[in-house]
């Protein structure tokens, strides 16, 4: 058999990660997608057979050690997504693109809500549901992002 | 289900505990390569910045800077004589402060993706002397202190982050105040400061050194309004902070006296 390249899923998490603390003019930091959510549950959309919720978790923590969060935050935000993208990923295939990016905006808006969950335990206060933003941002990301994706995913065979 | 109860024990101990600090240390520094990464655009502008100069702006910044530092010598040499007068007077007063402290020049490699705190990442860590809470400031004042120091690098706390507060005393006549971060990079805030204590607009703000984190007599900020609301117990003072929390490329670590530990002279002592 060849290779599974499984080496790509793992090089768009590091440009994930990459864009996850980019510098930003600091009025836009609001506004900052949650690459890792988006390429979980694409990736567990895809290959479900393969990675799985402790994938997600493992990448989660590497996204609370490399952005400096309260370690363990992305690691249970993301590891809650990739159990709904798992038990959904049928439905999610079958879906329109409309229909897609609503879903995507609810995943990670949850993504969102656990995120800003661990905020609060920490005592910082987000005005009003401006914590939301990036799930808008996410999900308006996935239609351009997805047919690239998949094109490079399937080109090189990533199984 | 077991991961995610993992995870959440993992943040509770995290959060309330400081069991994980030497776990977060190790691996801080394995994060550096990726701020590091993302701050090399603008390193390339820097960069660029300084390669297309015109030999008109490099020889009126020459003629600037000569001047800067003839100024600078002078002042330097007033400082001397001061300097020579303070030691005799604190070995008179057998006082164990010292006067001279450190310095190290430090690059900002990276800020936190977090909007909610204020965090810089800079290219020194343990390594190079820089321990927690080691006080980071720029040429025109008090930028923050060092809240995780990694190997090579570490993570610094500005003193406009809204967890962040530090003792502080007005130059005009040493009143005592707690100035407060307020999540507004350019605000700081006085906290219980009496309707009736002197302090006005313009009054300039240093370290106190109350607390034993900061070293005292740096520049914090300057106040910018003061309002007296006879309903309320304590007056509304805004402070202007000096340092340039999110202009500033290269700072200053100032890692203490060259003079060992109080704690290492005393087991050195117990050796003996």
């Amino acid at each position: 058999m060849e290779a599974h390249n499984r080496w790509f899923i793992l090089l768009t998490f590091i440009v994930a990660l990459l864009l996850a603390v980019m510098p930003l003019p600091t009025n836009w930091l609001w506004f900052r997608p949650s690459f890792c959510a988006l390429l979980v549950i694409f990736w567990i959309t895809r290959m479900p057979e393969n990675l799985g919720v402790g994938f997600a978790w493992l990448m989660g923590l590497l996204e609370d050690l490399v952005t400096g969060s309260v370690l363990g935050a992305h690691a249970l935000s993301l590891g809650v997504i990739a159990y709904f993208s798992l038990l959904t990923y049928r439905r999610t295939r079958a879906f329109n693109p409309g229909q897609q990016l609503m879903w995507v905006f609810v995943l990670a808006g949850i993504n969102q809500l656990l995120g800003n969950w661990v905020h609060g335990l920490a005592g910082k206060t987000v005005p009003g549901l401006t914590f939301l933003w990036p799930a808008l941002t996410t999900a308006l990301l996935w239609p351009l992002v997805t047919p690239w994706l998949a094109g490079m995913a399937s080109r090189l065979r990533v199984r | 289900m077991v991961l995610g109860l993992a995870a959440t024990a993992l943040i509770l101990v995290n959060l309330y505990t400081d069991w994980l600090d030497p776990v977060r240390e190790r691996l801080s520094s394995l994060a550096a390569p990726f701020y590091w990464i993302t701050g090399t655009p603008s390193r390339v502008g820097d960069w660029a910045e300084d390669q297309l100069r015109t030999r008109e702006e490099l020889l009126e910044e020459n003629s600037r800077l000569k001047h800067q530092v003839m100024l600078l010598e002078q002042q330097t040499q007033l400082l001397a004589a001061v300097r020579a007068e303070n030691t005799q007077l604190k070995e008179l007063m057998n006082s164990a402060e010292s006067v001279d402290q450190r310095v190290l020049v430090a690059q900002v490699i990276g800020v936190s993706p977090d909007p909610l705190e204020h965090v810089l990442i800079i290219d020194k860590g343990r390594n190079d002397g820089i321990r927690d809470g080691t006080a980071i400031m720029d040429a025109s004042g008090l930028l923050g202190q060092v809240i995780e120091a990694g190997l090579f690098s570490s993570r610094v706390l500005l003193i406009t982050d809204a967890n962040h507060a530090l003792p502080v005393q007005v130059l005009r006549n040493s009143l005592r105040a707690v100035a407060e971060g307020t999540g507004d990079l350019y605000r700081l805030k006085l906290r219980h400061l009496a309707n009736t204590s002197d302090i006005r607009e313009g009054d300039l703000l240093l370290s106190s050194g109350l607390g034993g984190r900061f070293p005292a007599g740096y520049p914090v900020g300057e106040v910018i309004a003061v309002k007296r609301d006879p309903g309320k117990a304590f007056a509304d003072v805004e402070v202007q902070p000096r340092g340039l929390m999110n202009r500033s490329r290269f700072v200053l670590a100032v890692i203490g006296s060259d003079e060992p530990d109080p704690a290492q002279s005393v087991n050195a002592e117990a050796r003996d």
